[in-house]
């Protein structure tokens, strides 16, 4: 054991040391993003690099500073983490430059998969991989004797088998935290309805359907077994439910579902029985309720080229191929990296991208019908009107923004 | 003193309010005023991890143009203020015209954000101020009543709500009063109901805002009246003594009197404070029940498309807001004055 220990380590410090002299650069660097392990990797390994400075701010409150960083001329940031709903507020404002000279120069080894790729111009250089999937209990389902669920309808009923066992009160976690979190359980729900966001072709919202109104009510039939302070849960605090044994079934991040139970005072009962499958389909649907997601890298446009080469050769340095020998950064995600083998946490993204799940839409308007989402549907979620009047509330707030953003005439 | 030796003494002040009072509150009216250009959209290939597939995209050479003409934006004058996300005079007109009955209305009218945002900052602010006065004043006297060892302890302590940041403040809270809190499962037992949450309600969660908001400013009004009883006239207090007049009369007609400017001076600085609540209402959580125009400023803001414009037009009515509920105050002390010369 002392031995294997030793000679990854030793092994490790060999890989480090060479990635440390391959990675030369002239120019200064400094990265924007969130701060999630598998991010703080990125960004500690791109630091590695020698000749010029690089700043890292890793940040959860990343969105609000990324773009007003990267409108100055000079760019405050040189790059920014970004995920597929984040680049397009970076796009909408032509902050980030196309790479496709620095991905030939420089990009050898990457992934055609990995190039984000607009209008036929690379934006933007993907490492990982998100989806929500669920997330559950096996010793709790095997004391009730149920398969793990593939629908949101066998959930619900294994959630009621658990209650009336009375081996949890609240089995079902979710996070319901009004704002962006409760829209972003609406959407996956709303894509498993086989719902559509937006009317074909247009800006005009398209959410007060059928799907809507079906995704409304599945999502309050979920709540009926949920902490009563759902509205207040978001990623963190449903962790925390889930953690204190308090949970069996939830829809949780593949990012946060490697390090669930590794936390210190998790009850043994929690880490033995903790276990992940793919994301749920609802309502007899193949499309799962959920959405995919890439985490990917960019450089800013109000840069000097020496400025953008050197941050590109330290992203890349951040992502080289080598990191994937490392145990602990393999399990921080689900890696579109070169020579990644997926970990068993990995289990409920793989099922997720098989399984034809829809990325979450790079559209200019996107962020502010979710934004809308967010904001509106509390109420329906607390029983004070019905789905129809919250879903009219959301298109006319949407409505009103988006005239105002320059969408919608 | 000589105009010109109070011209030379206010400039440096009269530079500094102008640059960061008179400027920002400029700009913020004029970015009302405008909004972004209308976006001119292309359909683009988007290719990535998951596939290719068709996307709309924002024509940045189309865009540029616009913006590199009229760097402001299109001018829109009011339309942001009248829009559904501010005054939504046009929503309000429909829920007078369909409304059934009067309370009717109002529920039509909570469904706008603006108008639910003012329900819950007017009942905030006119149920805090009155409160921490009182309750400021209550503490007041009595600290002013402990012996001369003690006095130094029990202020320091009396401060505390004040000295805590009030994010923090309002987080410590928000997991006392969770339903597995000290405070929550406290409650659910005197209540008897074990299914109770202050967090599920829309009630309890602005009674918990308002008891924060108490908890958290009444230090400012003690410190303030604190200070004020250190110069009340020993011998009016003890002429009243002699009159025969009990505690409660001495408070009443020497004490309160002697504090009154000092109560209009906390009734102004808190009616302004409370009208922009906001940290309670992100660190409780609360949105889901709660909102305030600052609150909606942050969100406009804080979302992956940020909205500048609607967050000034928002910012703007704050500072109307705030002067509307000063002009009594205002005009009461401006005729005092005038009074007095």
């Amino acid at each position: 054991m002392f031995l294997k220990k030793f000679t990854t380590a030793s092994a490790f410090a060999v890989l480090a040391a060479t990635g440390a002299q391959a990675c030369e650069i002239t120019a200064r660097v400094s990265i924007v993003g969130n701060e999630f392990p598998a991010i703080q990797t990125v960004g500690a390994e791109a630091a590695k690099c020698t000749g010029a400075e690089v700043k890292t701010n890793l940040t959860a409150d990343h969105q609000k500073i990324n773009l007003p960083g990267m409108q100055g001329n000079p760019a405050e940031y040189t790059s920014a983490i970004i995920a597929n709903s984040s680049i397009v507020a970076l796009m909408n404002e032509d902050v980030i430059r196309p790479l496709d000279d620095l991905v030939a120069k420089h990009g050898q080894g990457l992934n055609k998969t990995q190039l984000i790729t607009i209008d036929g111009k690379i934006m933007a250089v993907a490492f990982m991989a998100n989806a929500q999937h669920l997330v559950y209990r096996a010793d709790v389902l095997e004391q009730i004797g149920v398969e793990p669920p593939k629908t949101y309808e066998e959930l619900l009923e294994a959630a009621k088998m658990i209650r009336e066992k009375g081996i949890m009160e609240n089995p079902v976690g979710g996070a319901y935290a009004a704002g962006w979190n409760l829209a972003q359980e609406f959407n996956n729900m709303f894509l498993g309805m086989g719902g559509e966001f937006f009317k074909a072709g247009t800006a005009e919202p398209n959410v007060n359907s059928e799907a809507g109104v079906n995704a409304l009510n599945m999502m309050k039939a979920l709540s009926e077994y949920m902490n009563p302070d759902f509205l207040t849960h978001d990623s963190n605090a449903t962790n925390a439910e889930f953690r204190a044994g308090n949970v069996a079934l939830m829809n949780m991040w593949g990012s946060r579902a490697a390090t669930l139970v590794t936390a210190d005072g998790v009850p043994q009962e929690v880490v033995d029985g903790f276990a992940i499958a793919g994301p749920m389909t609802v309502n007899g649907g193949t499309t799962p309720a959920s959405t995919l997601w890439w985490d990917g890298w960019t450089v800013a446009k109000n840069i000097s080229d020496e400025e953008a080469e050197s941050t590109f050769i330290a992203m890349m340095n951040g992502i080289r191929p080598e990191l994937m020998q490392d145990e602990e950064i393999r399990t921080q995600a689900v890696w579109l990296i070169p020579g990644y083998e997926p970990t068993p946490a990995a289990v409920g993204v793989f099922e997720a991208a098989n399984a034809g799940t829809i990325p979450y839409p790079m559209l200019p308007y996107m962020g502010l019908l979710h934004t809308a989402l967010g904001n509106e549907l509390a109420d329906f979620m607390q029983g004070k009107e019905s789905a129809e009047q919250a879903l009219a509330d959301v298109e006319a707030a949407y409505t009103a923004a988006a005239k105002e953003a320059g969408f919608l005439q | 003193m000589k105009h010109r030796t109070f011209f030379w003494f206010f400039l440096p002040t009269g530079l500094a309010m102008l640059l960061f009072i008179a400027a920002p509150i400029v700009s913020v009216v004029t970015q009302s005023l405008f909004a972004p250009h209308e976006a001119v959209l292309v359909t683009v290939e988007s290719c990535g991890p998951f596939g290719c597939r068709e996307e709309t995209s924002i024509d940045q050479d189309a865009t540029r143009e616009l913006r590199e003409e009229r760097p402001l934006g299109r001018f829109v004058g009011l339309d942001i203020y009248l829009d559904r996300g501010h005054l939504a005079f046009g929503e309000v007109a429909e829920a007078w015209q369909n409304r059934t009955s009067l309370s009717d209305f109002f529920k039509r009218l909570g469904n706008l954000p603006f108008y639910r945002a003012m329900a819950f900052t007017l009942t905030y602010t006119f149920t805090v101020t009155p409160l921490l006065i009182a309750l400021g004043l209550m503490i007041a006297l009595a600290v002013n009543r402990l012996q001369a060892g003690l006095k130094g302890f029990v202020i320091f302590f009396s401060l505390l709500p004040m000295i805590v940041t009030p994010l923090v403040g309002s987080l410590i809270l928000f997991w006392m009063i969770d339903s597995r809190g000290v405070l929550g499962s406290l409650i659910q037992w005197a209540a008897n109901d074990p299914n109770l949450s202050l967090k599920a309600s829309t009630g309890l969660t602005w009674v918990m805002l308002i008891v924060y908001g108490v908890w958290h400013s009444a230090p400012f009004a003690f410190v303030v009246f604190y200070a004020g009883l250190q110069t009340l006239p020993q011998d009016q207090l003890e002429a009243a003594q002699i009159d025969g007049a009990t505690r409660w009369q001495q408070v009443r007609f020497v004490i309160i009197p002697h504090l009154m400017p000092l109560v209009t001076f906390v009734a102004l600085i808190q009616l302004m404070d409370n009208f922009r609540v906001f940290e309670p209402i992100v660190g409780f959580n609360a949105s889901a029940h709660a909102t305030s125009l600052s609150w909606i400023i942050f969100n406009d803001l804080s979302g992956e498309t940020r909205q500048l414009s609607a967050a000034s037009a928002t910012s703007v009515m704050t500072i109307l807001g705030v002067a509307i509920l000063l002009s009594p105050v205002l005009v009461r002390t401006w005729r005092d004055f005038r009074s007095k010369h």
